[in-house]
């Protein structure tokens, strides 16, 4: 899917080199969702999970919790419970299979010198097949919760169509206990990886709960004073049209760009892993805090970890809800969500009538709030590679971008570096 | 998708949002009433991993998806994916992951290839938002749907 996810053709790198100097940097690797909000006008609000979670086909349950906790938030109903928990269960799916891809068959191919995953497949076929056994894995949590693995069916607003009966729930623990190995596993691997040096001081933003790692519910932070309601988002969030292109960049309206995704949760929400996974990072020396983003990698395979726990522990104490779904009455009204998809804080706002007719919906996915943060990164690594030959700098770009797992990296080679230098 | 498949399994590959890229999914979608026992459809938006692990166990696989390679719109090529290394790069198989040339790739580096393997390729020309086929690819679609058929019934 991903219909909107990339501009259509390549990404599109721009680099302008003066006197031997970098002096600008334009990335263009996103589109808006502008005809999903377009689409979704006059459509009922029940319909919004379905049609939102064609956006992306990486992380259509990202899509789905955003719309339903929105459509929730609009009626004035809270699911709780068990419904809640299983929503946790589902988005810890989505998480164990977007990072298991984008950790073995995307991104280790860069640090180790490898054209794409098949040649790593070549070399390394059993971590490899470890990897796409983990994706599997992830996938099968969203195929006995969602209905579907592409495309969940069995989400509503309010809850579930249908909810598995406790013995396929066992089942699933199974391959989940040989999952939470195969991460541990994953981290000492990418731990040993070799990392560029390079640490910005960023302004992280993530959810952040009472309790617990965040997936569906927090107010949104920084690690730099804010500290806000989901739905004051548009109060403290611009998106700004860069002058001669489509692009829309993200920027905190007091401090300009900011950095969403595992290295900002992992740096706001330490303290709200699982035993295991800060065991986990403790071993390979990986401190609470991360600046570094090539080091993504590991955050990700923390995360992985600690989903495959999370997932272990809701099915322990899983207790069969009395309804599939919450009832709710659609009323007059504005709902607001944000919840952290794998990538990042994924915001929805929708404005219902009296029917629950969408009238209008705002969609701000994790990839765009990072566009201007990985250009910044771009302008600080480019100038002491100016030097390279043109490819060699195209892959290093690459795996630089690759680093916020932008929808568009998961084609292997998707950047068309263009350079001017006068 | 976690069933088991054996025998004949048929993969229509693409995004029915984006134009032509949706010409796998109608190819499939007008088999999916005239199987024989022993064959199964599979809709998917190309992403590897999923694809593999989707033919597990299969005898033979069909793949169809669109092509964006220049030539003529509507134009039809099969393609014996067993035969030895092939670069699918001009299959769009999904904007947004690994496209169906590197689930190839990767299924034989892996040892995970079906015994049969036949890639169906159309053509397309538009390939921009919004749903419907442009009409020769609608035409070539209809052509690969009675191609099939008369290769699964062979």
């Amino acid at each position: 899917m991903g219909v909107l996810a990339r501009v259509e053709g390549e990404g599109a790198l721009h680099i302008k080199i003066k006197d031997h100097r970098v002096s600008d940097v334009k990335l263009q690797i996103y589109e808006p969702p502008r005809f999903f909000e377009a689409l979704l006008r006059g459509r009922s609000f029940q319909e919004a999970p379905d049609i939102t979670a064609r956006i992306c086909g990486i992380c259509p349950v990202a899509y789905q919790m955003s719309a339903c906790n929105a459509m929730e938030d609009a009626a004035g109903v809270r699911v709780a419970g068990p419904l809640r928990d299983l929503r946790r269960l589902l988005y810890c799916g989505e998480w164990i299979e977007s990072h298991a891809l984008h950790v073995y068959m995307l991104h280790a191919p860069d640090f180790l010198g490898y054209e794409d995953s098949i040649q790593l497949a070549r070399d390394h076929g059993e971590i490899v097949k470890r990897g796409l056994r983990l994706k599997k894995i992830g996938n099968e949590i969203l195929a006995l919760l969602g209905g579907r693995e592409i495309h969940p069916v069995n989400v509503r607003v309010g809850g579930f169509y249908k909810i598995p009966a406790k013995a396929e729930f066992h089942t699933l623990a199974e391959k989940l206990k040989w999952a939470r190995d195969a991460a541990l596993e994953t981290v000492r691997w990418v731990a040993k990886l070799p990392f560029p040096q390079f640490e910005r001081d960023y302004e992280f933003v993530a959810l952040r709960h009472p309790h617990e790692y965040p997936l569906n519910e927090g107010r949104i932070i920084s690690n730099k004073g804010l500290d806000i309601a989901v739905r004051d988002y548009d109060q403290h969030f611009t998106e700004e049209h860069v002058a001669h292109s489509n692009a829309l960049h993200s920027v905190l309206n007091a401090r300009g760009p900011y950095f969403v995704g595992p290295l900002a949760r992992y740096s706001l929400n330490f303290d709200r892993l699982s035993p295991l996974a800060q065991e986990a990072a403790r071993e390979v020396n990986l401190g609470p805090v991360c600046r570094n983003p090539f080091q993504s990698i590991v955050v990700r395979s923390v995360e992985m970890l600690y989903a495959c726990d999370e997932a272990l522990r809701i099915i322990d104490e899983f207790e069969m809800p009395e309804k599939p779904a919450v009832d709710l009455e659609p009323r007059v009204g504005t709902g607001y969500a944000c919840t952290e998809a794998p990538r990042g804080i994924l915001y929805h706002r929708y404005r219902l009538d009296a029917h629950g007719i969408i009238l209008d919906s705002k969609i701000v996915p994790p990839t765009s709030q990072n566009q201007k943060t990985i250009e910044e990164d771009l302008r600080e690594f480019v100038p002491p590679r100016m030097a390279m030959p043109h490819t060699e700098l195209e892959r290093q770009c690459e795996q630089a971008v690759r680093n916020y797992d932008p929808c568009i990296s998961c084609a292997t080679h998707f950047l068309k570096l263009r350079i001017e230098r006068t | 998708m976690t069933r088991t498949v054996s025998g004949c399994l048929i993969i229509g590959i693409g995004n029915t949002l984006r134009g032509d890229d949706g010409v796998g999914l109608c190819v499939v979608r007008q088999l999916v009433t005239r199987l024989p026992a022993g064959v199964s459809v599979l809709e998917s938006n190309g992403e590897a991993a999923a694809l593999l692990e989707a033919w597990t166990g299969a005898t033979c696989v069909l793949l169809v998806d669109a092509l964006e390679s220049g030539a003529e719109p509507g134009t039809i090529r099969r393609i014996d994916a067993t035969a030895g290394p092939l670069l699918l790069k001009s299959f769009r198989g999904s904007s947004h992951s690994l496209g169906i040339g590197e689930a190839v790739e990767l299924g034989r580096a892996l040892n995970q290839l079906p015994p049969q393997l036949v890639v169906y390729g159309i053509e397309g020309c538009n390939f921009e938002q919004g749903a419907g086929l442009s009409g020769a690819v609608a035409a070539s679609a209809a052509k690969v749907v009675e191609e099939i058929f008369g290769e699964i019934h062979a």
